[in-house]
């Protein structure tokens, strides 16, 4: 195992998060459309994720049911808007947005992608690649370093969905992830779909991924899992060609290497995302129990380790 | 030029060839990098459309879904997104349909979809508790300098004055009335406040919609009255104490104000 200079920064007590991490459960992605049925039936459920930048308006219903929602359940921020991976400078306005959500609602995860979706004044709404190379990895860097400072906290970094990939990339996914979390100290949000659909658009193995992932980075960094559903397309030669739609159930293949991750990580709370085609909010329960089932049937090596405590 | 910038440029190149692609991107099997950066141009393309429809959906069902997927889109094209939250997108939205030719038969659909832009400003507006009767009672009862107050109105208060039957149309597509009875092109004067969670669209009279209008600019009450009394075009006549009625109905006053010159901006309406 890789040693690691960087210590965690922002430690409990130090960080503006809320202390103790998310806990080892299921959670889901809190959609409006779920607001109410929340609340008037308190679903066990171990917490709830939102979009950092839906929430960045003055008042009104987000606000209104996110305090109360926020109230019974531990919760996760999640931004989509950052462009940590972005050749620009990063949008103080938006770091000042963010640090005011994190003291708004005390999450008790803070976490943003290795992707990057402005250039310029543009937004481009969409989660954008970037080589792996020197060159993105002192950027990236120095994105996250300038992010925990601002908002007081350590983030979780997630691992992308990518349909392409660069000629100028000199380093491994996984190896490139290694890096920035060894030097910045950041976490890891393990997103098995996206690993997935990245390794099929990009001719892997995905447990040779989660192998290569768990070989370079401790798994004390790994804070967060996310499951989502995928649509199928394909390239110009047919083969299949995955689209992280975030807008069906979670597919078997991504199960399965759900339980192989777990297997390692032991139990790990781990988040069902669900952005388009939202459906009644009992099937996103009945896929939260179903990740619950494997993380607690999968791990005994975790489970002992907490009757022991 | 930058790797990104030449990727931006490749993705915001919407032509009918569907093929501009940027340089150094490889696919694992030789296959055309181009269809695979294309999944990246769909996406965007299709949260920026999703995005409007979710704001507009009484303009969507006035034109049909293809209609108004096709409008958004060229849309879109002139107008990609300077902000990252995405809620007020639609923005400039409804002076793109007024200018959009294949929109030109349906005269009413750019002010139909400013009154939702405006419900979507209400829905996110910051949150202020408004005066109760009682309170307002008192105020008004022993204020000698009432006239020259300004009334506060709740951050979520919006007028729309339309040459359309703004109003109607949109209520028939909540199911209230029927859209056949409507007259499209009625003038009508909506006023949008949201009561807790709820934002409403309440049809009012045109100098009681300059009255409010003239309020939320920061004017006095004699000066708002005296404006909704005289601007010409002299549409209705203003009655002040219906007016007022309709802030106390809807909730809508949070203050009374001393009057403050900076407060005041010049006069204009829309």
């Amino acid at each position: 195992m890789t040693l690691h200079a960087t210590a965690v920064p922002f430690k409990d007590g130090a960080s503006t998060l809320f202390p103790g991490g998310l806990p080892a459960r299921g959670g889901v992605g809190l959609k409006p459309e779920h607001f109410r049925e929340i609340i008037e039936s308190k679903p066990d459920i171990g917490f709830f994720e939102v979009h950092a930048e839906n929430y960045m308006v003055d008042g009104g219903p987000f606000h209104h049911y996110l305090g109360r929602i926020r109230a019974d359940y531990p919760l996760s921020i999640h931004g989509v808007g950052l462009s940590i991976g972005g050749e620009s400078a990063l949008d103080r306005q938006h770091l000042d947005r963010l640090a005011a959500l994190i003291a708004r609602y005390r999450p008790q995860s803070f976490s943003e992608h290795l992707a990057w979706s402005s250039h310029g004044d543009l937004f481009l709404n969409d989660l954008l690649p970037a080589p792996y190379n020197a060159r993105t990895l002192d950027l990236v860097c120095g994105h996250i370093d300038q992010t925990q400072e601002h908002l007081r906290c350590r983030m979780l970094l997630e691992n992308p969905a990518t349909y392409v990939e660069f000629a100028a990339s000199t380093m491994a996914e996984t190896d490139f992830m290694a890096e920035v979390l060894r030097r910045t100290g950041c976490g890891l949000l393990l997103d098995v779909n996206n690993v997935y659909v990245s390794c099929i658009n990009r001719g892997r193995d995905p447990n040779a991924w989660l192998d290569a992932c768990f070989a370079s980075i401790p798994l004390s960094s790994i804070a967060e899992i996310h499951l989502a559903g995928f649509a199928q397309d394909y390239d110009s030669s047919g083969a299949s060609l995955l689209i992280d739609s975030h807008g069906s159930p979670v597919a078997r293949a991504v199960w399965e290497l759900y339980r192989r991750a777990i297997g390692r990580t032991g139990p790990l709370a781990t988040l069902l995302e669900r952005d388009n085609d939202i459906p009644p909010f009992q099937a996103l329960l009945a896929e939260v129990s179903m990740a619950e089932k494997i993380m607690y049937a999968d791990a005994p090596r975790a489970l002992s380790g907490e009757v022991c405590a | 030029m930058s790797g990104q910038q030449a990727f931006v440029d490749a993705l915001l190149d919407f032509g009918p060839a569907n093929q501009a692609c940027p340089s150094g991107l490889a696919t694992w099997n030789h296959s055309d990098p181009a269809r695979r950066f294309a999944v990246y141009r769909n996406n965007v393309m299709i949260s920026l459309i999703d995005a409007l429809a979710d704001g507009f959906p009484v303009t969507q069902e006035l034109v049909g879904e293809a209609f108004f997927r096709g409008m958004a889109r060229q849309f879109a094209i002139a107008h990609p997104p300077r902000s990252r939250i995405l809620a007020y997108y639609g923005r400039d939205f409804p002076s793109f349909i007024e200018t959009f030719l294949p929109a030109a038969s349906l005269p009413y659909l750019a002010d139909v979809a400013r009154l939702e832009m405006l419900r979507v400003l209400a829905y996110h507006a910051a949150d202020r508790e408004t005066l109760t009767r009682d309170e307002i009672g008192a105020a008004l009862a022993d204020d000698s300098e009432l006239t020259r107050r300004c009334l506060v109105l709740h951050p979520s208060v919006a007028v729309l004055q339309s040459n359309f039957a703004v109003v109607s149309l949109w209520g028939a597509h909540q199911g209230l009335g029927d859209i056949a009875a409507v007259d499209p092109t009625a003038p009508q004067t909506a006023l949008v406040v949201r009561i807790g969670l709820d934002v409403n669209v309440v049809g009012i009279d045109a100098a009681t919609g300059r009255f409010i209008g003239r309020l939320i600019q920061g004017a006095t009450l004699a000066d708002a009255a005296i404006y909704a009394s005289t601007a010409e075009p002299r549409a209705t006549e203003f009655d002040l104490v219906a007016s007022l009625g309709v802030l106390l109905r809807w909730k809508t006053i949070c203050e009374f104000s001393a009057f403050s010159e900076f407060s005041a901006p010049g006069t204009s309406e829309r």
